[in-house]
């Protein structure tokens, strides 16, 4: 939550264009490059998991208007490749992560050339069966070892050297790939195919008059959303060391939902903080018993009756400027 | 005789069974259409709406000692009413914004209603007797019918073609239709649209707490009985048409069937089978078999 | 990054004065009691667990002899990586000691191995799987109260040895179930019997009239249910509705708890058989129990796992105590040297590959004319003696076995 803080008083900063957001980049990494020093680092490591997650999500929905409801699929289809290949094929963690983000990319390709098509609500409800079949597939298939998951992954020395047991060592990786995933999707964004999918999430149809190939750019966007929620997978599950049927469920397509919603839809810092609340709040409500889901469900509500902009575009409202 | 090593005889009872099951569906898909092609809301409370429905017969037996019978007719009343009241206090507010947002409000509803409901009960089994006039069954030659199932059967066609009736063929279901199209012009002639909306999003709930209590002597009975159900209806109602009512009330019993077939011959994949037809579907009619494109 | 080892040292050099807690880590035992609060398995284990936790430490008298116990508790969601989180925290940073119960077999596997990484102790209650004392067996870990082999073994040898030589199985199509049917097929067939065919259904099916038309079908004289909670509980309704028992066959549960029975009512599940551990109404000492349970559980009585989790946490405070420290391995290791006594399981062990062993029971559901009130539910056919309950050791392919 100092994010938000920190965020509010960076904005003090009278920059001009985009140097606030700069600035509040800066503000975020440097949160998470010492943040370690007081909180729990396993838990920031799966916070910033799922923030990359929660980002390449809100990549398609934010910028190309596309609800999928189906995302699960590529976090877990990549940890599960992941883990296979560290533990069975005994890949190096380097390789492990970028077999299983190649894997979701695949993926991405050929849900994509089926999904893209469709707009809207239909687009949300093939994404969802596209995923339950995908469900399906690795509670089925012997390698993912069904409802017991793939335990005890490796995390294995990075580069042949770096040893991952080490703690700090795994919250670089985590934080390297976090940072890095982050600013791909930010230079992604305020690059020209960015404004492209701007174009089309507000008015298709002109956007296909100017000459634009829009289902490539879609299939473009909705690719590279499935990398890098691949990625954040892969990673997850070298921090946890196990691959489960959690990550490929339904209801973990509707949590990543939940996250940007709560952050800001569209807003490029708004997926962190949604993903930095939500797994707070499932770590340290964790003692109340059930009423976590209930506490889920009232954000939810909230969310949607009084602040649809979430948590960081109220905040950009509130300084005039977008975050 | 056989068919694929089957014999046509256990093929019937499989696929009566699949009827009995689609049933349910077809009651559930109904009241999601209705809901969807009237307020432009995808609702996915009904799951739960769906399980307070049972739970509200268990309440009115042990609380109030009122059986089966009434409860059919109560329970429905009541979750229809406390739907209504959250179309005032929440869903109305988000008519002008993108179904997207009634999609994400409901979703939040049922997690909540889902929270709260094992704090109070936990997670097993509620039990509920069956009505004394439908214990047993009959010999059917091919199968053991229970009666309880023939009255499901039964039950629900009358429901799912009352409803397809009201809404297709009166004058109140000509406003409903209207009211859709063109609400401010609905609204001139004199006609109250906001409680049209009101009534119909409780009628679409009171449908999910009917097919709750006639789940619930025959179905587990617990407060997460609606939360997978829920997306299997959807996938009924998207392949049927979303807002087609005939197409809900179609795809429901057909994918019952459909179900109960792959039961027989690869039964692991009975939960899945329908989300690949709906994926096929999608590619080759995105509207639905029964929909048009809005 | 975590010196554990200074922290450790630290603390013990701080407390070396006092003498009963010379190897105790901050001074502190603390007991996490890990379940699923919220789903699928909350009646089972859940905040029954946690009441049975407390229970466990207050008999103990820990405040007596001088020992400082905490008990932590939270919801696992049932999903591995929140279980495995809270797990390392709890390690890591609260300072817990020992984690207890942890239903769900891919939580436990999970925690099993975080646990030997760090050295700390963990007793299973609620998680079913045979590989905690197979080949994941680990010198941190104590399987407590069941496991798929002594109910697959428990029930199907009984029921063979009494006739019912013919099965088909319904199974829940994932591990855990497909580890039951396996089991339970081996030991049909080594006692002769016959399977004349099975049938898997996806977890958490809600209909399951087709499955046992087919089973009807087969004219099998069993119907063996591999499958747990919910899926139980319906086949058993449904089971009643189409009419199998009164048409000569018998259902067998592989995994069925009171709860279950409770929430179906006798006249569904009258008859049916399975295995379990503990039943409240055993002797004094269990009914004396039970009520007090009952009075802290909001009315419900105590399950075989729950009842595991006061008969584990017992045992532990007692090595505790015996070894003078709460180092985890350390105190495992003396878990398996001393012999268990409590008033829930009687007499016991805990074997070299963390198994602990006592005697199975081999009930039948009551007649509801031959209960006399709510939870007086089972009648037991036979008591399988500790020696026969549990997978012996060299089958389970454990690496601390020699």
């Amino acid at each position: 939550m100092s994010v938000v803080h920190e965020l509010a008083t960076s904005a003090a900063s009278r920059a001009e264009g985009l140097a606030h957001q700069r600035i509040a980049t800066v503000v975020m990494i440097a949160f998470f490059a010492l943040a370690p020093l007081v909180a729990y680092p396993v838990f920031l490591m799966k916070v910033m998991c799922f923030a990359l997650f929660a980002c390449a999500f809100n990549l398609l929905i934010g910028y190309g208007g596309l609800l999928s409801f189906g995302h699960a699929m590529f976090l877990g289809t990549a940890g599960y490749a992941s883990a296979h290949a560290a533990k069975v094929w005994g890949f190096p963690p380097e390789f492990a992560i970028l077999f299983g983000t190649a894997c979701s990319a695949l993926l991405g390709l050929v849900t994509g050339l089926l999904a893209i098509r469709r707009q809207g609500i239909y687009f949300a409800m093939i994404t969802l069966a596209l995923a339950q079949m995908m469900y399906f597939f690795y509670l089925q298939a012997p390698f993912t070892g069904g409802e017991d998951g793939i335990q005890a992954v490796p995390r294995g020395k990075l580069f042949g050297v770096l040893d991952l047991n080490n703690a700090w060592a795994m919250y670089s990786l985590v934080f390297a790939v976090f940072v890095g995933g982050f600013l791909l999707i930010h230079r992604a964004v305020h690059s020209p195919f960015g404004q492209v999918l701007k174009a089309i999430r507000e008015n298709e149809p002109r956007a296909l008059s100017l000459g634009y190939d829009v289902n490539r750019y879609k299939l473009l966007a909705y690719m590279l959303s499935a990398t890098l929620a691949g990625l954040a997978g892969a990673t997850k599950v070298l921090v946890f060391e196990l691959a489960s049927l959690t990550d490929v469920h339904w209801t973990m397509s509707g949590e990543v939902v939940l996250m940007v919603l709560l952050g800001g839809l569209g807003t490029v810092f708004g997926p962190v903080v949604g993903a930095l609340i939500i797994i707070s709040m499932e770590n340290y409500l964790a003692q109340i018993g059930s009423w976590v889901t209930v506490v889920q469900g009232a954000i939810f509500v909230i969310c949607v009756l009084t602040f649809r902009r979430g948590v960081i575009g109220e905040l950009g409202r509130l300084i005039g400027k977008p975050l | 005789m056989e068919i694929f090593g089957i014999p046509t005889q256990a093929l019937f009872g499989q696929l009566l069974i699949g009827l009995i099951n689609g049933s349910f569906y077809a009651l559930l898909s109904l009241g999601l259409a209705v809901i969807f092609g009237l307020l432009n809301i995808i609702n996915f409370t009904h799951g739960a709406q769906y399980m307070m429905g049972a739970f509200c017969a268990y309440f009115l037996f042990t609380r109030l000692g009122i059986g089966y019978w009434w409860a059919l007719a109560i329970a429905p009343l009541a979750v229809g009413l406390v739907g209504m009241v959250i179309e005032r206090l929440m869903l109305a507010r988000l008519y002008k914004l993108d179904h997207l947002y009634g999609l994400l409000l409901t979703f939040g509803l049922a997690l909540i209603i889902q929270g709260l409901f094992p704090n109070e009960y936990g997670t097993s089994e509620i039990p509920y007797a069956m009505p004394q006039e439908l214990s047993g069954g009959r010999n059917l030659g091919f199968m053991f019918l229970p009666n309880y199932r023939a009255w499901v059967i039964l039950a629900s066609i009358v429901m799912c073609l009352a409803t397809w009736f009201v809404i297709e063929k009166t004058r109140l279901g000509s406003y409903l239709r209207a009211a859709t199209e063109n609400p401010a012009l609905v609204q001139a002639f004199g006609i109250n649209v906001p409680r049209m909306i009101t009534l119909t999003y409780g009628f679409g709930v009171a449908l999910a707490a009917f097919a709750g209590v006639m789940a619930a002597p025959i179905y587990q009975v617990n407060p997460l009985m609606g939360a997978d159900l829920i997306i299997v209806v959807f996938a009924v109602v998207v392949i049927g048409g979303m807002g087609s009512i005939m197409g809900s009330i179609v795809t429901g019993f057909a994918l019952g069937l459909i179900e109960g077939l792959t039961k027989v011959f690869y039964p692991e994949a009975s939960n899945t089978v329908i989300f690949i037809i709906m994926a096929i579907v999608l590619m080759i009619k995105p509207a639905g078999l029964f929909g048009t494109q809005r | 990054m975590f010196s554990k080892r200074s922290i450790i040292a630290a603390a013990s050099l701080a407390c070396a004065a006092s003498l009963a807690q010379a190897q105790i880590s901050d001074g502190v035992v603390k007991i996490g009691v890990l379940s699923d609060m919220s789903s699928l398995y909350s009646d089972i284990a859940g905040s029954g667990s946690t009441v049975a936790a407390r229970m466990a430490v207050e008999d103990f008298g820990a405040a007596r002899k001088g020992m400082k116990v905490e008990i932590l508790s939270a919801d696992h969601l049932n999903k591995p990586d929140v279980g495995s989180s809270i797990a390392r925290q709890w390690y890591d940073v609260d300072k817990v000691d020992v984690i207890v119960d942890v239903p769900t077999s891919s939580i436990a596997l999970a925690i099993n191995q975080i646990t030997r990484e760090k050295g700390k102790a963990f007793l299973v209650s609620g998680a079913a799987t045979s590989d905690l004392t197979g080949k994941a067996c680990s010198p941190n870990t104590i399987h407590w109260t069941y496991d798929t082999w002594m109910l697959a073994n428990g029930t199907g040898n009984a029921i063979v040895k009494t006739g019912g030589d013919t099965w088909y199985f319904i199974t829940a199509d994932y591990a855990f179930g497909l580890a039951l049917e396996r089991d339970t097929e081996a030991v049909v067939l080594k006692n002769g019997g016959k399977v004349l065919g099975k049938v898997r259904h996806p977890l958490n099916a809600q209909d399951f009239s087709s499955f046992l038309l087919q089973a009807q079908a087969s004219k099998a004289k069993i119907v063996g249910l591999a499958n747990a909670g919910g899926d139980t509980t319906n086949s058993i309704k449904q089971a009643a509705e189409f009419g199998i028992v009164k048409g000569g066959q018998s259902l067998a549960g592989m995994l069925v708890f009171i709860s279950d029975i409770h929430g179906l009512g006798l006249d569904k599940a009258q008859g049916l058989i399975f295995t379990e551990t503990f039943y409240w109404d055993l002797n004094d000492q269990t009914r004396a129990f039970a009520k007090r349970f009952a009075a802290a559980n909001s009315g419900k009585y105590p399950t075989m796992v729950q009842a595991g989790v006061y008969s584990a946490i017992t045992h532990y405070l007692k090595a505790v105590q015996a070894g003078k420290t709460d180092d985890g391995t350390k105190v495992i290791a003396k878990m398996k040297e001393l012999p268990t006594e409590d008033p829930l399981f009687g007499k016991g062990t805990v074997r070299a590959d963390g198994r602990k062993l006592h005697p199975a029971y081999l009930v039948e559901v009551k007649k509801p004319s031959e209960s006399k009130g709510p939870y007086d539910y089972y009648k037991i056919r036979a008591t399988i003696p500790v020696d026969q309950a549990f997978r012996p050791m060299n089958e389970g392919g454990c690496s601390l076995v020699k």
